[in-house]
């Protein structure tokens, strides 16, 4: 894993033997224009091919972090060259709630929570 | 003649046996501000905790305080960040959060001021999310928002994700600004 962004409570990593792009930490930042770094990293990382999204280590995402991610995998859903696996933990509230929603989006998408 | 949508609780704000926090106006820019919003949620989230003590030889009381944690620190950043986002500087009137507990419920108050466009606009808003079905609003607002940011995603988060209750009172000063107090219960 490399980190490819860094940020006050936050990190971005990426894993590019097994594609794996990671967010960590606390992400709260003030709408799509701040997600835009890594909203511009996600969206570059795999043209095709596998991919998978690791938000384990997620503590928290506000509203505006949910849009990033729907506005991803909206972007995914519609290039049709890209199997997404996302990976969340059972033991982090907000995923158990939210990350659902991802598969309504993209009915394709592979969500493990674990 | 205040305007009032969802199940408006007048007697919540003469509640004594709550937390309060109230953020002046300021001339500090918003971009240095807006890390309070997180600070000040997780604050909210943490005094919560207290009345949930966990019991070490009780797995299921470790995850009800974690759940109601991040329910309460997702719902307190939700708010303050759409307080601080749409009050308008020019305006010198504070900005509140308020959070009771009941015996079967967290409830929030959230009070600010915005100019009367901004405060008609949003009331818009609200009209639509009161009288629609959530989940289908929520699907459609994912989609709208990845476009375009915004949205009341935020609003429509705690709706649909958390199952809460949201209320609102629209108050005209008949001085071009706007006094909006957003309600969310949310039962435990």
């Amino acid at each position: 894993m490399q980190t490819v962004i860094e940020g006050e409570n936050y990190s971005v990593e990426w894993d590019p033997t097994t594609r794996t792009a990671a967010l960590k930490g606390i992400l709260r930042l003030n709408g799509l224009l701040e997600y835009a770094p890594i909203a511009q990293f996600l969206s570059g990382a795999v043209p095709a091919g596998s991919m998978t999204l690791d938000l384990q280590g997620l503590e928290f995402l506000n509203s505006s972090g949910i849009a990033m991610l729907s506005k991803f995998t909206i972007e995914i859903r519609n290039r049709k060259t890209v199997d997404l696996r996302v990976v969340g933990s059972k033991a982090v509230s907000w995923q158990g709630k939210s990350l659902v929603n991802l598969c309504k989006l993209m009915p394709t998408l592979r969500m493990d929570i674990i | 003649m205040a305007e009032v949508i969802g199940e408006f609780s007048e007697g919540m704000s003469g509640v004594d046996d709550g937390l309060t926090l109230t953020f002046s106006a300021s001339s500090i820019p918003l971009k240095h501000r807006w890390r309070n919003n997180g600070l000040s949620a997780d604050f909210l989230a943490d005094y919560v905790t207290t009345f949930f003590p966990k019991d070490e030889d009780d797995p299921a009381s470790l995850s009800r305080q974690q759940e109601i944690r991040g329910a309460v620190a997702y719902i307190a950043n939700e708010l303050l960040e759409n307080a601080m986002k749409y009050s308008e500087e020019a305006i010198a009137s504070p900005t509140t959060i308020k959070l009771v507990l009941a015996a079967d419920a967290v409830l929030f108050s959230e009070s600010n001021c915005t100019g009367a466009g901004r405060g008609a606009t949003f009331l818009g808003f609200v009209r639509e999310l009161a009288a629609s079905d959530p989940s289908e609003m929520y699907l459609r607002q994912l989609e709208r928002s990845a476009e375009s940011g915004g949205s009341g995603l935020g609003l429509l988060t705690m709706v649909n994700d958390y199952g809460a209750r949201l209320a609102w009172q629209f108050q005209d000063l008949h001085d071009g600004t706007m006094r909006i107090t957003t309600q969310v219960r949310l039962d435990i």
